[in-house]
């Protein structure tokens, strides 16, 4: 914003406006912040674009093993790597449409998991009390461990004969028959949410208490006066308020937890259970594991516009329906 | 004025610089070799003892022997397991690899078929001392047959049959079993005395393979055809899968909670006297580290289905072994193979093999009467007997996967409780076997 003005500023100068200044320093004027953009925008070329059109590329490429050496040689494909793909009648692309599925589930209750705690918990510390910032700290401790320590510390208390998890939950509490494994079989599912949630919701937490510190306090004071209780406070007045906060963190959280590979992939390796098959993992052993990158690129771009599809429509709903609330 | 023009010529500066360096960097690919900088080598090795820092350790004074000898300086990194197949990968599509590198010896004719090691023909193998130093059985796992090795052997390994001799002696079992019958009646024995009885990697993608490729072995069956084509299906390697996993399901061998080892969690569970028996490749140094000395356990063969180990049908266990590798795009080509020569001369073969307490491929240096202890003389009778190499195929490498995959499943079916019957044993590998590549 600040920038903006800045550079607008001299144009509404009436003292520039009565002298033409010579051509050469008009240009440079205006082509200043491009070129300081220029940078950024090479960076971005460079680490981003490049990389996504090369990956484009390859996936009509049959980039198998024979060829990888001097890619340049791959046979074009055509689009084979994607009929492969999308083909769910046969064992790639159904195990592919499996795992997609299972991913779609498992984000949708991840970030509603994180949603909710962070939220409640963001609420929760409004208020000062003795030891918030302490409290504050530690809810965000999950969030700063780097995710191999944390989720390697994970699978040791996942373990089926001496973990944590089962300890408590078998030993102590008595809830099962019989100790349960979490990281193979079913039971992956839960392990890999539960992993998830506790590694996204400090950042939810973090975004909802900063959304919070912009709401006035006199809002609060005018409906206590006008007989409002805690809870229609949160609705009439917090959660309204976060709206756009809202809009910007479960999108972020959703793309996150949509592309997480770092938890999968320590908490079960390179082949995940079935039921906790997670499609970044899925494309790596698509890709990594069988060597056949085209394939693999194809379903990373399917991926990807699956992505792009789900942010556009996103952000067009929520932005149009802000839109009539603010015109109401 | 002055501020702006230098963050202008700043920025303009930058994204040359930027555009440059991305530009650069990159050689040929396709390169055949050469001896630009007959000076320098960079070798990836494989982690062979018990940590990173033992094989710096054991690795260093030898290469400054190289040094000294030659004059070349040898760059050494030691690469984990766990990234080693990915690094080389990366090497072969980027053109910037080592020049030479230890593989592991399944990976040969996969590697092999990426074209970029350098194939050792007649010519290339009259250069380290020929063909004939080495033993004949660690030469078939060294690429496709037919074909001119993708590597040379440098370490040979094979399975045995650990077992703890104090539970032996408890549960009154006079010899280790040569049976899986005997293994599986033994047993009953060790459990009644409170203790597990076999221990497993049941979640590790690699040691699944290993054990059901001897099982198949053992039922007269292979996993692909004469041709090169996958052949999971037939009665033999269903009968095979279903015996290994049989051991945890049906016999109670197993424990379940092997289902979900994938760490070496069975060579901790063996070193801690929890387990009786673990099927293994070299555990000395690793059960050393964990504080079970060598008089502790004793090593026998790997049992069959009946009668002794031998060919054929009484195969058991895989040609397990690390091999030596020239990337073909060397700038030292000269160099490298001088270092090739120089690490499976019998010298640094007798050296290093004691150090890894593996098995010298190489003839000349197996006879050494270092290597004539009662666990090397199994892993040799093995390794010049008994032992099979794994398919030598293009798709080795997701062959590994599929079918180490089906294994783990079936093995997280059998720790939940579920049966595991031929039906689903067929089922599984079916499935296994449509993943693989059609090309």
């Amino acid at each position: 914003m600040t920038t903006t003005a800045e550079v607008e500023k001299p144009r509404t100068d009436p003292g520039s406006e009565r002298a033409p200044r010579p051509r050469p320093g008009r240009i440079r004027r205006i082509g200043l912040p491009y070129l300081l953009l220029l940078p950024a925008l090479v960076l971005e070329l460079l680490v981003h674009l490049v990389p996504m059109v090369i990956g484009i590329v390859m996936s009509f490429k049959e980039l198998t093993q024979f060829y990888i050496r001097d890619w340049g040689t791959a046979p074009w494909s055509g689009l084979d790597n994607y009929k492969v793909s999308v083909d769910f009648d046969a064992p790639v692309g159904e195990a592919l449409l499996h795992s997609f599925l299972v991913t779609v589930g498992f984000t949708l209750l991840s970030v509603g998991l994180c949603w909710l705690i962070g939220t409640a918990a963001a609420i929760f510390m409004q208020d000062t009390f003795r030891g918030r910032g302490l409290l504050r700290a530690l809810f965000l401790v999950p969030y700063a461990l780097p995710v191999y320590a944390a989720v390697i510390t994970w699978v040791f208390m996942f373990q089926h004969d001496n973990g944590l998890v089962n300890h408590v939950l078998h030993d102590q509490l008595h809830l099962t028959d019989k100790p349960s494994f979490w990281l193979i079989g079913d039971n992956s599912f839960y392990a890999l949410l539960t992993v998830s949630v506790w590694k996204g919701w400090p950042f939810a937490f973090l975004i909802v208490m900063a959304g919070l510190q912009n709401i006035p306090g006199e809002l609060y004071e005018a409906a206590a006066l006008d007989g409002a209780g805690r809870w229609q406070q949160i609705r009439r007045i917090t959660l309204p308020s976060l709206g756009a906060v809202n809009q910007v963190l479960l999108l972020v959280l959703f793309l996150w937890t949509f592309n997480d590979f770092n938890t999968p992939f320590v908490l079960f390796g390179r082949a995940a259970p079935e039921a906790a098959d997670l499609i970044s993992v899925h494309i790596y052993q698509a890709s990594f594991v069988t060597w056949n990158f085209g394939t693999g690129s194809a379903m990373s771009v399917l991926l990807l516009l699956f992505l792009l599809a789900v942010t556009g429509v996103y952000l067009a709903v929520t932005s149009r329906g802000r839109r009539a609330s603010h015109a109401r | 004025m002055r501020t702006i023009r230098a963050a202008a010529t700043g920025a303009v500066v930058m994204s040359l610089a930027l555009a440059a360096t991305a530009c650069g960097g990159g050689t040929s690919t396709d390169g055949e070799g050469s001896n630009d900088s007959p000076k320098t080598l960079t070798y990836w090795a494989s982690n062979q003892g018990a940590s990173i820092e033992v094989d710096k350790k054991v690795l260093q004074p030898e290469l400054d022997k190289f040094e000294k000898q030659t004059g070349i300086k040898v760059k050494l990194e030691v690469v984990p397991w766990s990234d080693l197949l990915n690094r080389i990968l990366t090497a072969t599509t980027s053109g910037q690899g080592p020049d030479v590198l230890n593989i592991g010896n399944t990976w040969s004719a996969s590697l092999q078929a990426t074209g970029a090691l350098l194939p050792w023909d007649e010519a290339n193998l009259a250069k380290i001392g020929g063909r004939n130093r080495f033993v004949e059985s660690a030469l078939g796992s060294t690429g496709a047959q037919g074909k001119d090795p993708a590597a040379v052997p440098l370490y040979s390994m094979a399975y045995a049959l650990y077992y703890n001799k104090q539970i032996f002696a408890d549960a009154g079992i006079a010899q280790p079993p040569a049976t899986w019958a005997e293994l599986v009646a033994d047993g009953k024995k060790i459990q009644a005395k409170g203790k597990q009885v076999l221990g497993a990697e049941g979640a590790n993608v690699s040691e699944n393979v290993h054990h059901v490729f001897v099982f198949a072995k053992q039922h007269g069956a292979d996993f692909f055809t004469a041709d090169g084509k996958p052949d999971f299906t037939s009665d033999g390697a269903v009968s095979a899968v279903k015996q290994y996993v049989d051991l945890m399901a049906k016999d109670k061998a197993i424990p379940q909670g092997n289902a979900e080892y994938a760490q070496n969690q069975s060579v901790s569970d063996f070193a801690k006297g929890k387990t009786a028996m673990l099927l293994w490749q070299t555990a000395s140094a690793n059960l050393k580290s964990q504080g079970m000395s060598e008089d502790k356990y004793g090593i026998a063969p790997v049992p069959v289905q009946s009668g002794t180990p031998g060919p054929g049908a009484q195969v058991n266990s895989m040609v397990a072994g690390i091999n030596l590798a020239v990337f073909k795009n060397t700038d030292n080509l000269e160099g490298a193979t001088e270092f090739v020569k120089f690490m499976t001369g019998d010298e640094e073969q007798k050296i290093l093999n004691k150090a890894y307490s593996t098995i010298p491929p190489v003839a000349s240096a197996q006879s050494d009467p270092g290597f004539n202890s009662p666990a090397n003389a199994v892993l040799k009778d093995t390794l010049a007997k008994s032992a099979a190499a794994l398919p030598q195929v293009a798709d080795e490498s997701q062959f590994e996967t599929v079918i180490g995959t089906a294994v783990k499943e079936l093995f997280a079916d059998a720790a939940a409780g579920r049966a595991v019957t031929t039906e689903s044993v067929k089922a599984k590998l079916a499935k296994a076997q449509q993943q693989m590549p059609t090309k």
